[in-house]
């Protein structure tokens, strides 16, 4: 992380750090001398709505999972719930988990040997990790955008966005999908003239969203999104961005990112990951400006990470 | 520290070597060019492509037989080789890091190490035996023996080199994993795969040992896998060694032919290797 972009999440903070006389009566163990102590609060109780949203069922409730590479414990204990139509961002420094965490909400992290989940993760109120789910029909529901564009070299922009379909079999014309979906992900007016072009003639942030659009072609009720920006520029980050200000409305977000502004740009809940540990979650607000965990604001504040 | 005329002595002493190795690399292969053109040339006229070899002392004639049988040898080996040899380094690339696979990848090790002739004596045992007659497909079974080895190692490396990133697009949009391989990983190494296979087959064309006693020979046209059929390389090697003047010649011009097919294959992979590099670095 730079330090230098961190300087607008500072100026957020300035009211909070100036919360310093509050009571320090609760203090916990872990604070620093730096900065005055927050009151130490337990994680989330599973199933307790986390999230400004209620009301709704949640679309996504995860409940003490755990995760392992081989004998690499590298998720302990995650319980949060994500809310149906909202965005929750996964924020914490490199190996803390939250890619993991992202992997394990359409079984990705299957893939990789020895990779392993535990507890509970319910899609609707389903558990998706039982044996009788086939990941296979999981990950048409829940969609994945990765950190680098990763458009199929060996078709067209049109044969991408339905490749989803097409590699599965479905036969005939998918053009209205396809113009659909390119103008969800805000690509369409730059690629319409250009179906039949390759992917890799795009350029990064075209190809980013083209994998968005790839990934709305099937239909998805969520999408999970392994940062998708860090391999941008900072227009097409913005592009990115607004785009999952439009995509809200109708799909559940989760996004991974290393860039805490962009956390706080785009989301409503904030998930801080910390050594396979989920220290803190709730509103991105609170998170940014007034977290309840010590580590939570050394992190904000850029403290480390 | 040496002086700057020492160091430029050096420099050109070590270019001077590097020249002679470049020098003795491309003689050898200059001079067998020249020798097979310059002695089959003369004999290279159309009926040589599709006439049936003439007798002795007869004008004329030609190793069209023998083409057209090397093209069927090649072909029945292709049938067995390639989907056994693409088949296991698909397997080796996506699953080859268990027992099985260390199992398979020593076998193709140890297979790509036998010499041609005692694949050739396996493909009489196991196919001249039992028919009680020499055919083509004795020799396309010897063929795609030798061939599988070369495929399944060229297939793996090639399959490898598919970005993980690739998997895991198509598998994240709820494709099945093996429709990821065969219609994801398989079409984008699709390039590589095919340059592997030219060159396995125009390994195989070149091989005479493991044809002597499978596919044996014919003075005639013959299209059938059960029958003794003609290829280019035994034909040479009967002509080569047979006391006649004018059989020597045709031994020459049938030399050229399969230099000409071979060669041909060998570049075509080169062109498509390439185009398949530009592809890549786009």
């Amino acid at each position: 992380m730079t330090p230098a972009p961190e300087s607008a999440v500072r100026d957020n903070l300035e009211p909070a750090e100036a919360k310093v006389e509050r009571p320090a009566a609760r203090s916990s163990a872990s604070s620093s001398p730096v900065l005055p102590a927050r009151p130490a609060v337990a994680p989330p109780r599973p199933g307790t709505p986390s999230s400004t949203v209620a009301g709704e069922q949640p679309k996504l409730t995860i409940e003490h999972l755990n995760a392992w590479y081989g004998s690499n414990h590298a998720l302990h204990d995650v319980s949060l719930v994500v809310p149906p139509r909202s965005v929750t961002a996964a924020i914490g420094p490199s190996g803390c988990g939250k890619s993991t965490f992202l992997r394990c909400l359409n079984r990705m992290h299957e893939l990789v040997p020895g990779g392993r989940a535990e507890g509970k993760l319910l899609l609707d109120g389903k558990d998706l990790l039982g044996r009788e789910v086939d990941p296979v029909v999981l990950r048409r529901r829940v969609g994945m955008v990765f950190q680098r564009p990763n458009p199929f070299p060996t078709m067209s922009v049109r044969d991408n966005v339905a490749a989803g379909l097409k590699l599965n079999g479905a036969k005939g014309s998918h053009d209205e999908i396809v113009e659909r979906t390119l103008r969800q992900a805000a690509l369409w007016d730059e690629v319409k003239d250009r179906l039949d072009a390759s992917a890799l003639s795009l350029s990064g942030g075209q190809q980013q969203r083209l994998c968005i659009a790839r990934a709305l072609a099937v239909e998805p009720e969520v999408l999970l999104m392994d940062e998708p920006a860090s391999a941008l520029d900072p227009i097409a980050t913005a592009k990115i961005e607004d785009l999952i200000h439009e995509l809200k409305a109708k799909y559940t977000i989760v996004i991974v990112t290393h860039n805490m502004q962009q956390a706080a740009r785009v989301s409503d809940q904030t998930a801080f990951f910390y050594m396979g540990d989920l220290v803190e979650v709730g509103p991105t607000e609170r998170i940014f400006t007034n977290p309840d965990q010590q580590r939570t604001e050394d992190y904000v504040t850029g403290k480390f990470g | 520290m040496r002086s700057m005329r020492w160091r430029g002595l050096v420099n050109a002493f070590w270019t001077v070597i590097c020249g002679l190795g470049v020098v003795f690399a491309v003689v050898p292969l200059a001079s067998l060019l020249w020798l097979v053109v310059s002695r089959g040339a003369a004999g290279l006229t159309p009926s040589f492509f599709v006439s049936l070899p003439a007798p002795v002392g007869e004008p004329g004639g030609g190793v069209g037989n023998a083409i057209a049988g090397t093209f069927l040898l090649v072909g029945l080996a292709s049938v067995v080789a390639l989907p056994v040899g693409i088949g296991a380094g698909v397997f080796l690339a996506e699953k080859g890091d268990g027992k099985a696979g260390a199992l398979v990848r020593f076998t193709t090790e140890v297979l790509s190490g036998v010499p041609s002739i005692v694949v050739g004596i396996v493909a009489y045992g196991l196919a001249v035996v039992p028919m009680k007659r020499f055919s083509a497909l004795a020799g396309g079974l010897a063929l795609a023996l030798l061939m599988v080895p070369t495929l399944a190692r060229a297939t793996e490396e090639f399959v490898r080199l598919v970005p993980r990133a690739l998997r895991e697009a198509s598998l994240a949009l709820g494709v099945p994993a093996w429709r990821t391989s065969l219609l994801v990983v398989l079409r984008t190494a699709a390039g590589g795969i095919i340059t592997a296979v030219l060159l396995a087959v125009a390994r195989a064309a070149g091989e005479t040992a493991p044809l002597l006693f499978t596919s044996l020979n014919n003075q005639y046209w013959n299209f059938r896998p059960d029958q003794p059929t003609a290829s280019l390389t035994v034909q040479i090697f009967n002509y080569a060694i047979s006391p006649y003047e004018d059989w020597h010649a045709k031994a020459w011009t049938a030399a050229l032919v399969l230099l000409i097919l071979v060669g041909g294959l060998n570049l075509l992979a080169r062109i498509l290797a390439r185009n398949k590099m530009m592809e890549g670095s786009r």
